[in-house]
């Protein structure tokens, strides 16, 4: 089980790595994505498992069947992950971020001038 | 579909030791089903009485459709590769080319390239090999007969971690191309965890779980930090252990959690932690019974 141990079904967690790779474009539109052979070899999961993972990126219209050749990434996948991450950003990281800033005593303005440091930091964020 | 494997109200006695108590199960063709339970919990035996090496003392088995028992038609499509196997005075070579001759579904080649993977030299006499060898020997056979029942009982004494990752390695990939139906007991849970898309757990003859693999993952969580906000988390759900370190408490709950369960959990600092299959395992075997019995299966 190659990387996979977050506790999550092992298919929920075989799914969200595809997801990111298309997310970061790593896996672009119109590309193959590796079959649920070569997945269940490289992390060393049952077949009906990688299968699984597969079938949830598809009925989420993300990958889509090409009989006989495989699975690709469906037009438009990129955009509808990036918006549905956006979406929950603040749920995820922001209120996560400003309840312990709260609890550490680090108020609004000194949090922004951190996010402000951190970023300049990490240049090319676009913030 | 048929079942693979289908066993009805299943019960080994020896000398008045019921090994297997009332088990009823089937198994759908094409899955990696593992087998798992303490030592004497009865799953040699179960599998012994799968492969046609010995009988029930009541109840029914089917294998492909048909009892297993003295029934060529049935052994020729199953294999059984057990711990510790014996084999005659004969040598690697041999050893192999009797079992091609046994399966209608043989694999020569991949006999050939497993013998060379596990390094084990066809020339040698099978007595002069190691423990380890002579596993890796079971698991060629056992792979290369690419029979449609196939049947592994701890099939790795002696083999080492890189030995063992191979096995799996190689099972997983051929199981891929020629799917069939695997039957695996084994103790090293987490190793093979991946491998399983189910589970049979048994104890003291009884099956505790018949599920996928993937719901008995998670079927419990760890929580823990502060002692009062894991009390305050963890009320009036079920609890299987709880564990205190000064102002600190981990309490392990049954059942899976949701997303407001998490986000509670978030906001009280909590750290979970879904048990691994193999905890899940521990613990379901583990809970003492009233008189435990003594078993004379191995």
């Amino acid at each position: 089980m190659a990387g996979l141990d977050e506790g999550a079904p092992l298919f929920v967690q075989i799914a969200e790595r595809l997801a990111d790779e298309i997310a970061d474009g790593a896996l672009a539109e119109g590309d193959r994505v590796p079959s649920t052979n070569e997945l269940a070899a490289y992390y060393r999961i049952n077949p009906a498992t990688a299968a699984k993972g597969i079938s949830m990126l598809t009925d989420d219209g993300l990958l889509e069947k090409r009989r006989g050749i495989g699975m690709f990434v469906a037009a438009g996948a990129k955009a509808r992950l990036l918006a549905e991450r956006r979406k929950r950003f603040a749920e995820r990281y922001v209120e996560p971020l400003v309840a312990e800033a709260g609890r550490l005593g680090i108020n609004a303005d000194e949090l922004i001038a951190l996010i402000r440091e951190s970023s300049y930091m990490q240049k090319g964020t676009g913030i | 579909m048929t079942p693979a494997i289908s066993a009805a109200g299943l019960s080994r006695r020896y000398r008045g030791q019921l090994a297997l108590d009332n088990i009823s199960f089937d198994i759908e063709p094409g899955t990696i089903t593992g087998l798992l339970g303490r030592n004497g919990a009865g799953k040699t035996t179960l599998l012994r009485i799968l492969a046609g090496h010995e009988l029930a003392s009541a109840g029914t088995v089917a294998v492909l459709g048909a009892c297993p028992f003295e029934n060529e038609k049935v052994l020729r499509r199953t294999v059984f590769v057990r711990e510790d196997q014996s084999y005659p005075d004969m040598r690697v070579r041999q050893a192999v080319e009797m079992a091609s001759w046994l399966y209608p579904d043989w694999d020569g080649d991949l006999a050939g390239s497993l013998l060379e993977e596990f390094e084990l030299p066809p020339s040698r006499r099978v007595a002069k090999l190691s423990r380890g060898m002579r596993s890796a020997l079971g698991i060629v056979i056992g792979l290369a007969a690419r029979a449609e029942v196939t049947f592994f009982d701890e099939p790795y004494a002696g083999l080492d971690p890189v030995a063992r990752q191979l096995f799996y390695d190689r099972l997983l990939a051929d199981y891929a191309e020629h799917p069939r139906t695997v039957l695996l007991s084994t103790h090293l849970i987490d190793e093979a965890a991946g491998l399983l898309e189910r589970v049979l757990v048994i104890d003291r003859g009884r099956i505790v779980f018949n599920t996928a693999a993937d719901d008995l993952r998670g079927a419990a969580t760890s929580v823990s930090g502060p002692a009062i906000a894991v009390a305050e988390f963890t009320a009036g759900r079920s609890v299987w252990d709880r564990r205190r370190i000064a102002s600190q408490e981990t309490v392990v709950v049954a059942g899976a959690l949701n997303e407001t369960d998490r986000a509670r959990a978030a906001a009280l600092h909590l750290h979970l932690e879904p048990l691994t299959l193999q905890q899940v395992v521990v613990r379901t075997a583990a809970t003492p019974q009233a008189s435990p019995q003594e078993r004379t299966s191995a």
